[in-house]
């Protein structure tokens, strides 16, 4: 497992990228590499990568617990299909699709 | 227990007979069951605050321990980590540092987590810890834990973080030894244990999410399997066809509860009212102050009891569906319209309260997160065409709109009438949202992101405290206000004094003002006496009917054919009409604005929302008498 050196003062400061840390066994799904959790079918797993969006936003979806490395998995929605509900490091978390389109799998 | 001075700062009861005040602050995330065992530690003993400077609620209470001491408790909003970002978060951080004005650093602190997550729970856990505090770990949903084949190793957990862990189910009041042991620790002035663990980087989310992790593998914590309820359950409450279905008849029901359920009670609670008042009034001798106690003080007493039937009956429905989880799937439901005015999920349901009552309506709106989403709520809500309405409208319909069929025999121009004034209101809502959200109250893109919590049974403690809660917070507060603002249209109404009988309306304060602001309301086609209207009406809509039954000499209902007569004799259908767009668009009811300053914490809102309202009520109003004058 790789870890990184952070200065704990300049942390906030750092971009998202650096705090990827873990460095996942399992095989991603090839087909699904660099695309949103949106392309997940419901049901389908998949690896979450990076977020993009600003800090303050990806913390807070950090905080939820989409973080990268992690698995997420598609279930149910709204009608119509947005909102939907990701089930995310043991909890069910609803997103709508504008945020979730930037969330980039592995 | 000495009642706390004053309700709405967070300052704690002076100490009696010696005792020194301990305080114990509860923190933990959104759903880990911290308000049931709050609740549970100190049943009545408790009340709701404001701390200084925020719109922030939190809840205080009292526990006696059996050695003859007190310990307070502060229940600290819902947060998912400590950093100071939203309002909640910035609160709990500084009450947990002592940097919160009028409350000192608390003794102890415990952190409420769900044991069923506990993986990615117990990362809250290094910033509290980081804080040196004496800390009590406290796993909730033992219950649930246990039921779906999880395992936590407490003692094992407990000698990893280096600090007590007891694990609780709050709801069945399970395992609560442990943790009334430790907040009697807590008033022996623990020390607090040097931090003797390994705490990651907390600004850094993933390393801490790891770390917390590594505790659960070293602890053998056996994370317990997937809510099978909660999945067969949403696989109806968010199927395509069936999730609609129950969210219109949730909708329905809660419309018709506060409609027609809260109406018998009501009526009950009106009847009480006036049948005391009477009997109060036999008791004194027939003059001005018997006027100003039965018809000012205790009528005004009654305009504000007469709400809590609809506040009750609304908190409690939201109540079954907030405990039980349901309402985070009826906002999930109800987003995408939202969304589409500017808003989200959460405020369906306040916004249809609000055809039923602006009050409770506007109370209901704690449940939105999202600052600048409620307050935007709380400001259009008075435009849902209010019950308060329906007299003025029927009134001013009957009067002036001959009843003739359009689509069959149920649906004629009046209704037609009755139905556009609805939409009008609507327009205005929606309007007036998009205004809102695009500039002043524009959201900084804070993505929407709602947690589905597993479905849970409500406690009836919860919902009964609740209910309890909020009609002291409503009586105290807006009571208040309300009582302030009926005894003084009373002396508006009944001064000055001629040979000591309260003078007849047009010579009144009130008729002054009438005749004085009548230069500025006629070209609505409004005249003094319609003035004198607005200015009772401020109390609540539907007294302006009373008022105009008084004014022109005639028993005032809006059945009563004379009342419609003497209007059709006094008004132009350009200013009938006016005056029906000005009831749907102006803010005439003061319960409304105190329940809105109470919510919104200040006086701001409230004056801006009475001023756009105010404005945009003339200018329509204005714009509708000249319109109907060039055809009628």
């Amino acid at each position: 497992m790789q870890t990184i050196c952070l200065k704990t003062d300049r942390v906030v400061n750092d971009t998202i990228s650096q705090m990827q840390v873990r460095v996942n066994k399992e095989a991603p799904k090839a087909s699904h590499t660099g695309h949103p959790i949106t392309t997940l079918r419901r049901g389908e797993a998949g690896i979450l990568d990076r977020i993009e969006l600003p800090e303050h936003d990806a913390r807070r979806l950090m905080e939820m617990g989409f973080l990268p490395g992690h698995t997420i998995v598609p279930a149910r929605s709204a009608p119509g299909g947005d909102p939907r509900v990701y089930q995310v490091d043991g909890s069910e978390i609803a997103l709508r699709r504008e945020t979730a389109r930037h969330l980039i799998l592995r | 227990m000495a009642e706390c001075h004053d309700t709405t700062t967070a300052t704690l009861p002076p100490p009696s007979s010696g005792r020194t005040r301990h305080v114990v602050a509860i923190v933990g995330p959104p759903n880990s069951g911290k308000s049931t065992l709050f609740n549970r530690l100190t049943g009545l003993h408790q009340k709701v605050a404001n701390f200084p400077g925020v719109t922030v609620e939190h809840r205080m209470g009292r526990m006696r321990l059996d050695i003859g001491r007190d310990v307070f408790l502060v229940d600290l909003p819902g947060v998912y980590s400590l950093e100071p970002r939203t309002e909640d978060e910035r609160v709990t951080h500084d009450v947990l540092k002592g940097e919160m004005k009028d409350l000192p650093r608390p003794d102890a602190v415990m952190l409420i987590l769900d044991s069923t997550n506990l993986g990615r729970h117990l990362a809250l856990a290094a910033p509290i810890l980081s804080l040196g505090l004496p800390t009590m770990i406290v796993l909730n949903m033992a219950d649930d834990l246990a039921s779906r084949g999880g395992k936590v190793d407490v003692v094992e957990l407990s000698k990893q973080l280096g600090t007590s862990v007891a694990l609780i189910s709050a709801s069945q009041g399970a395992g609560m030894n442990k943790v009334i042991e430790f907040l009697s620790g807590a008033t022996l002035g623990m020390k607090p244990k040097p931090p003797m663990l390994q705490l990651p980087v907390i600004q850094d989310i993933p390393k801490t999410r790891d770390w917390a992790s590594n505790i659960g593998r070293r602890t053998n914590y056996r994370a317990p399997a997937p809510p099978i309820w909660t999945r067969r359950l949403d696989g109806i409450f968010l199927h395509p066809v069936m999730g609609p279905i129950v969210f219109l008849l949730v909708v329905i029901g809660v419309f018709q509860t506060i409609f027609a359920g809260a109406r018998p009670l009501m009526d009950a609670v009106a009847d009480v009212i006036q049948v005391s008042g009477k009997w109060m009034g036999q008791a004194l001798p027939d003059n001005a102050i018997r006027s100003l106690v039965v018809d000012g003080i205790w009528s005004g007493v009654g305009s504000v009891v007469v709400f809590l039937p609809q506040i009750l009956l609304l908190f409690l429905f939201i109540g079954i569906l907030e405990d039980s989880g349901y309402l985070a799937r009826a906002a999930l439901i109800a987003d995408r319209t939202m969304a589409k005015i500017g808003l989200q999920g959460k405020s369906f349901i306040p916004l249809l309260s609000a055809y039923a009552c602006a009050v409770p309506a506007i109370m209901a709106t704690r449940t939105i997160e999202n600052k600048r989403d409620r307050i935007a709520t709380i400001l259009i809500a008075p435009f849902m065409t209010c019950s308060a309405r329906l007299p003025v409208y029927t009134l001013v319909i009957a009067a002036f709109i001959p009843e003739k069929a359009l689509l069959g025999p149920f649906f004629g121009t009046r209704a037609a009438a009755l139905l556009g004034l609805y939409i009008l209101g609507f327009l205005a809502a929606i309007v007036t949202a998009r205004l809102l959200k695009s500039t002043v109250l524009k959201s900084a893109r804070a993505p929407f992101v709602l947690e589905m919590p597993p479905y849970r049974w409500p406690t009836v403690q919860s919902i009964c405290l609740r209910l309890l809660d909020r009609s002291r917070v409503f009586l105290r507060r807006a009571g208040t206000v309300i009582l302030g603002v009926a005894i003084v249209l009373w002396v508006l109404a009944n001064l000055p004094l001629h040979d000591g009988k309260p003078p007849e309306i047009g010579h009144s304060i009130a008729g002054m003002v009438g005749h004085a602001v009548e230069p500025a309301i006629r070209p609505l086609g409004f005249n003094w006496k319609i003035g004198i209207g607005l200015i009772t009406s401020l109390a609540a809509r539907e007294v302006i009917v009373g008022t105009l039954g008084t004014i022109y000499g005639i028993e005032g209902t809006s059945q009563s054919e004379g009342l419609q007569a003497a209007l059709r004799h006094d008004l132009t259908p350009g200013g009938a009409a006016a005056l029906l767009v000005f009831f749907a668009f102006a803010m005439q009811c003061m319960s409304t604005i105190a329940v809105v300053r109470r919510e919104t914490g200040g006086w701001r809102w409230p004056a801006i929302q009475f001023a756009y309202m105010t404005v945009f009520a003339y200018v329509f109003a204005f714009l509708t008498n000249r319109l109907i004058s060039l055809f009628f």
